[in-house]
């Protein structure tokens, strides 16, 4: 993935997540309250503004830009997590014009560190690192595919580890104020990260 | 037709647009008490109107915006050098707590007053990493006082509640007195410590952004045990009597410390936003003389609306132990908006 491609994730994450704030505010609405489709919007919106026009030649750069904005922008327990993940993904890949399969996965990997460390977070807690992790095992295991294949079964796997949070009662963030009432909702969390994923496998299919 | 900002259920709020609400509201601060406070408009941040005050400790808090007076309310002489505002129910970000410790630190030191939730935290402890990597010395004082939250490791442990509102008052008087940073940091700390507090809310909250109720309550039930961000409660339950409704949060908040006989305690009653001040007393009454009977001595109080949930009916109960310095402190003179005594 280029510059360019790296440009149309964000750009398809922003309308992704624009398209559904109001489903991820509804999951917010059940089990927190009720800004994550909002936060995730106004952020997405932020960086689509920031990168127009952004030099393309390197990737980490384009990164550091969309995780110091959403950083700035979002607010909450996701601006800094979001944020984290793209400033760590930034790290490990500033400085190359285009990442291979082995600087994505490493590049994934590093902002699900990242995000782990700030939020503390295990898996299970329901949380985004239920969306991430998986995503991040699909991506690994899908040998001998494409890179859009392979970017499609870790889209894949987010989507169900998304729906895996609902059984779960939360251990983490405002989710867990409620105890086991938390348990039969789907993390909003894990919902836009799976979007994000999303949008990075139609990406790099197109 | 009310306006329904694109969304299909109408909502009763004065209102222009959703997003203009945080922005709109500051510059109406700032028009309102220019005596007391300034308002930056990017990041959006309040310090008070003769920040930085040469060699003093600042005291800065911050949290999302729909817990009106706090925070913005409590800048002034006495009490908050600034505040940091962030979306509805939102916390605020690193770049806007970044940007108000630096036009607030005197040369002493800023101490941050955070409330226990996740994103505050993780915004607050960025923010701090920042300021410290540009040489501002910093102090956290993280409020948890929830007692509705079981602290334990399977939850993000207890949120800040009342308990915010007392340690931004004695912190904002020791910093005034003079107070070194770890001094002013270290009693803010106690007086978390020292303070408990619960909650019930008798209708649901409307953020502007959603456009509905953050959870729905009949006509004849309560939610116990409530945060301040329209999250619903541990329980609920049927509405009870005022009398009642005060032994149910009175009980939890008292056994917690526990608040033990022969003890000085300032009593806090606090309205959700939705209540009137006369149902506050009548909490208030009740609430003291459960105190009493305890054995403990009610020697300050504050009753009224000062850490709010937009809209929402409710009340939270918050007791504080305190000793001679915390009441010296609560007794110096504050000039705020929402708090203002000794001036």
């Amino acid at each position: 993935m280029n510059g360019d491609a790296v440009a149309r994730w964000i750009e398809r994450a922003a309308g992704l997540i624009g398209d559904n704030e109001k489903y991820l505010t509804e999951l917010d609405a059940a089990i927190g309250d009720s800004d994550h489709g909002a936060n995730m919007a106004r952020g997405f919106a932020a960086v689509r503004g920031k990168l127009a026009g952004h030099p393309r030649d390197d990737v980490g750069a384009i990164l550091k830009t969309v995780g110091m904005t959403l950083l700035s922008t979002i607010g909450g327990a996701s601006g800094p997590l979001y944020g984290t993940l793209f400033l760590e993904a930034a790290k490990v890949s500033a400085g190359k014009a285009e990442l291979d399969r082995g600087a994505i996965l490493q590049s994934l990997s590093a902002g699900l560190a990242g995000i782990q460390k700030r939020g503390k977070a295990e898996p299970l807690d329901k949380t985004m690192v239920d969306a991430l992790g998986p995503a991040i095992r699909a991506f690994e295991g899908a040998e001998g595919v494409s890179l859009a294949e392979a970017l499609g079964r870790a889209a894949e796997a987010a989507r169900q580890g998304a729906e895996a949070t609902i059984p779960i009662v939360a251990r983490k963030g405002r989710a867990s104020y409620l105890g086991e009432r938390s348990a039969g909702h789907q993390d909003p969390g894990a919902t836009s990260m799976w979007l994000l994923l999303r949008s990075l496998a139609e990406a790099a299919a197109e | 037709m009310l306006p329904s900002f694109g969304i299909l259920r109408p909502m009763k709020k004065l209102l222009n647009a959703p997003s203009d609400l945080v922005k709109e509201a500051l510059a109406g601060m700032a028009l309102a008490h220019p005596d007391l406070l300034r308002v930056h408009v990017d990041p959006a941040f309040l310090v008070r109107a003769d920040a930085p005050v040469r060699g003093k400790v600042a005291v800065l808090s911050g949290g999302g915006s729909g817990h009106e007076p706090l925070h913005g309310g409590f800048v002034g002489r006495g009490m908050l050098d600034a505040a940091c505002p962030g979306a509805v129910f939102t916390s605020p970000t690193p770049d806007q707590i970044l940007e108000a410790t630096r036009a607030v630190d005197g040369g002493a030191g800023v101490v941050h007053v955070v409330k226990n939730y996740t994103g505050d935290v993780m915004n607050f402890e960025m923010a701090g990493e920042l300021a410290r990597d540009m040489g501002i010395s910093t102090e956290t004082v993280l409020v948890n006082d929830d007692v509705a939250v079981q602290n334990s490791l399977y939850t993000a442990g207890r949120r800040g509640v009342g308990t915010t509102v007392l340690v931004e008052k004695i912190c904002g008087a020791a910093a005034e007195a003079g107070r070194a940073l770890a001094d002013v940091a270290a009693l803010g700390r106690r007086v978390n410590e020292h303070g408990r507090s619960m909650g019930i809310a008798l209708t649901p909250c409307t953020v502007p952004h959603a456009g509905k109720p953050s959870f729905e309550l009949g006509p004849d039930e309560m939610e116990v045990g409530i945060g301040i961000h329209g999250e619903p409660g541990r329980r609920r339950a049927k509405i009870e009597s005022a009398d009642r409704i005060t032994e149910m949060l009175m009980e939890p908040v008292l056994d917690d410390l526990p608040f033990r006989a022969g003890k000085d305690v300032l009593l806090f009653v606090n309205g959700l936003g939705g209540t009137p001040l006369l149902e506050l007393y009548v909490v208030f009454r009740k609430a003291h003389e459960i105190a009493a009977a305890r054995g403990l001595r009610v020697v300050r109080s504050l009753v009224g609306p000062y850490i709010t949930s937009l809209e929402m009916a409710g009340v939270s109960i918050t007791l504080l132990e305190v000793d001679e310095e915390m009441v010296r402190y609560w007794d110096a003179p504050v000039h705020t908006a929402a708090l203002r005594w000794g001036v």
